[in-house]
């Protein structure tokens, strides 16, 4: 059977030339960083050559950026560490509605901690309206935090025009990119943010490693304490494999950004234009423009995503889903119902993320699949007989 | 994807019973997509007996899952028999649910007995 993989946003697979540069710090050159010996010198060494390519990819200096163990952490750290290194001048946070819950969980326990937090809506593409930004900020708004794409629907958010708001006020500025960074142009100059979250295993490096940057002047506080490791911000031995494949990774994806971006574009393009002619019924969710070049994300009416993700499954073909059923929480994708889709059509939410790998012949395999197993689905759903009653007999 | 039992995926893979009975002797329809699932149950009555059970389903693998199995239990049953099961009869009978599933999905009994209560409702 055909294996399709198209969970890119879930993570990316590791491709070999990071395997390699990862190899050397699982063997032979196993030292501590922090060493002042051969050893620690050679692991020191593969460090500062991944901080360089990791900050060449976002046009940022070496010395600002700081290695994590996520992107989750790199989120944690940023809306906490800035939020708390901010404190003497206010304490209201601002955040998008449709944040990654490493943002906004963050958030929710600083509003514990005593700090006020504000959320912006989006609109029906998931889309901030800056102006939104600018109406809630105050004297006394410390950090916003909006992210820079949305993996879910795809959205890519106004960045630079936000940061041109948050600059006329006191607050900080940070962006989540996890989405971005390796995958579209995540300049930080250009974007003119504060401070940005990368994870590697969004851009075919390894799992277990993110970096936040923050720039040079803006205060922090570290999350965790201990050693002087990262200039005294990320206390803990350093996952040195993992941050010599993310820096590998950074400068592959820097070097082959537009290759990589025609390429998954020209995919996108088709399955998001095809799947609702084959497909009746469907709601594509997000934008058409200004969209992640590898994000096809739509709801199926009258049937529910978990089913048809594990009859996707059975086929070969890996997708996710927004559905409350998919969800551990049991609840539908905030993202969603963010952009005010109501609880029946979230939950025929289908994800397809793509990446360097697949194929045209991969697209055509899910338009070939997907139309059947949608059609099984709604055979069995009440939801779509009482559909065809209505649409036949009522009106 | 969920941890599903091999007799959940059976289900959920080749369900039985699927359909509408057409002037069927009981309807019962429970739960709303907000909440995530929805079970439509018919059920065709004879000597009191269930001669013939057929359901639709809007959810997830387990929620088509447990309809299947319901509705493979019931069949043939008494009245009096059918009513006897339980979301906890149907979890057993599919080698169990994941504890998350259990409450929202397991609905089948409940839409199987509000048929029934119509069927029985009809007759006075």
């Amino acid at each position: 059977m055909r294996k399709v993989y198209l969970d890119h946003a879930a993570t990316t697979p590791l491709l070999p030339q990071v395997r390699e540069a990862m190899l050397p710090y699982m063997g032979e050159a196993f030292g501590n960083p922090s060493c002042l010996h051969d050893w620690g010198d050679a692991a020191r060494e593969a460090m500062e050559t991944a901080r360089t390519q990791v900050a060449q990819l976002i046009g940022a200096n070496a010395e600002e950026v700081i290695f994590t163990g996520s992107g989750t952490e790199s989120n944690n750290f940023a809306i906490k560490g800035l939020a708390l290194a901010q404190q003497k001048k206010g304490k209201h946070i601002v955040v998008s509605a449709i944040e990654h819950f490493s943002v906004l969980h963050s958030a929710k326990t600083l509003e514990k901690w005593g700090f006020e937090l504000s959320t912006v809506p989006v609109d029906k593409y998931g889309l901030v309206d800056p102006e939104d930004v600018r109406k809630s900020l105050r004297k006394d708004t410390i950090l916003v935090s909006i992210m820079h794409a949305n993996g879910e629907v795809g959205t890519i958010e106004p960045i630079p025009e936000i940061a041109r708001i948050t600059r006329e006020s006191n607050a900080v500025f940070h962006t989540d990119a996890v989405a971005t960074a390796g995958t579209i142009p995540t300049d930080v100059k250009e974007m003119g943010v504060d401070a940005l979250s990368l994870a590697g295993n969004q851009f075919y490096g390894p799992k277990g490693v993110g970096a936040i940057w923050v720039r040079k002047g803006v205060r922090i506080i570290p999350l965790l304490d201990g050693g002087v490791q990262e200039g005294g911000r990320r206390a803990g031995t350093e996952n040195v494999p993992a941050i010599a494949g993310l820096g590998k990774a950074a400068e592959l994806a820097e070097a082959n950004m537009t290759a990589r971006m025609e390429h998954l574009t020209q995919l996108r393009n088709r399955l998001l234009t095809e799947l609702p002619v084959n497909i009746d019924h469907t709601v594509v969710t997000g934008p058409l423009q200004n969209r992640l070049p590898g994000n096809v994300s739509f709801c199926v009416e009258f049937i529910e995503g978990e089913s048809m993700l594990m009859l996707l499954n059975s086929q070969g073909v890996a997708v996710t889903s927004g559905s409350a059923c998919t969800s551990k929480a049991l609840k539908a994708s905030h993202v969603l119902i963010s952009m005010g889709l109501s609880h029946e059509i979230a939950q025929g939410s289908l994800l397809f993320s793509l990446g360097i790998d697949n194929t045209p012949q991969d697209i055509d395999y899910v338009l070939k699949v997907l139309p059947s197993i949608v059609d099984r689905l709604r055979q069995m759903s009440p939801l779509y007989a009482k559909f065809i009653k209505e649409g036949k007999g009522g009106k | 994807m969920p941890v599903y039992s091999e007799k959940v995926m059976d289900h959920f893979m080749n369900p039985r019973n699927v359909g509408e009975i057409e002037n069927a002797d009981g309807v019962g329809e429970v739960g709303n997509p907000v909440c995530g699932d929805m079970m439509t149950f018919y059920i065709k009555v004879k000597d009191n007996r269930l001669e013939d059970v057929k359901f639709k389903t809007f959810g997830c693998g387990a929620a088509i899952a447990v309809s299947s199995i319901v509705s493979e239990m019931a069949k043939g049953k008494t009245l009096e028999e059918a009513m006897k099961i339980t979301p906890r009869s149907v979890a057993d009978e599919l080698e169990g649910l994941p504890k998350q599933k259990y409450h929202c999905s397991n609905l089948g009994a409940q839409a199987l007995n509000k048929a029934i209560q119509d069927y029985l409702s009809k007759k006075k």
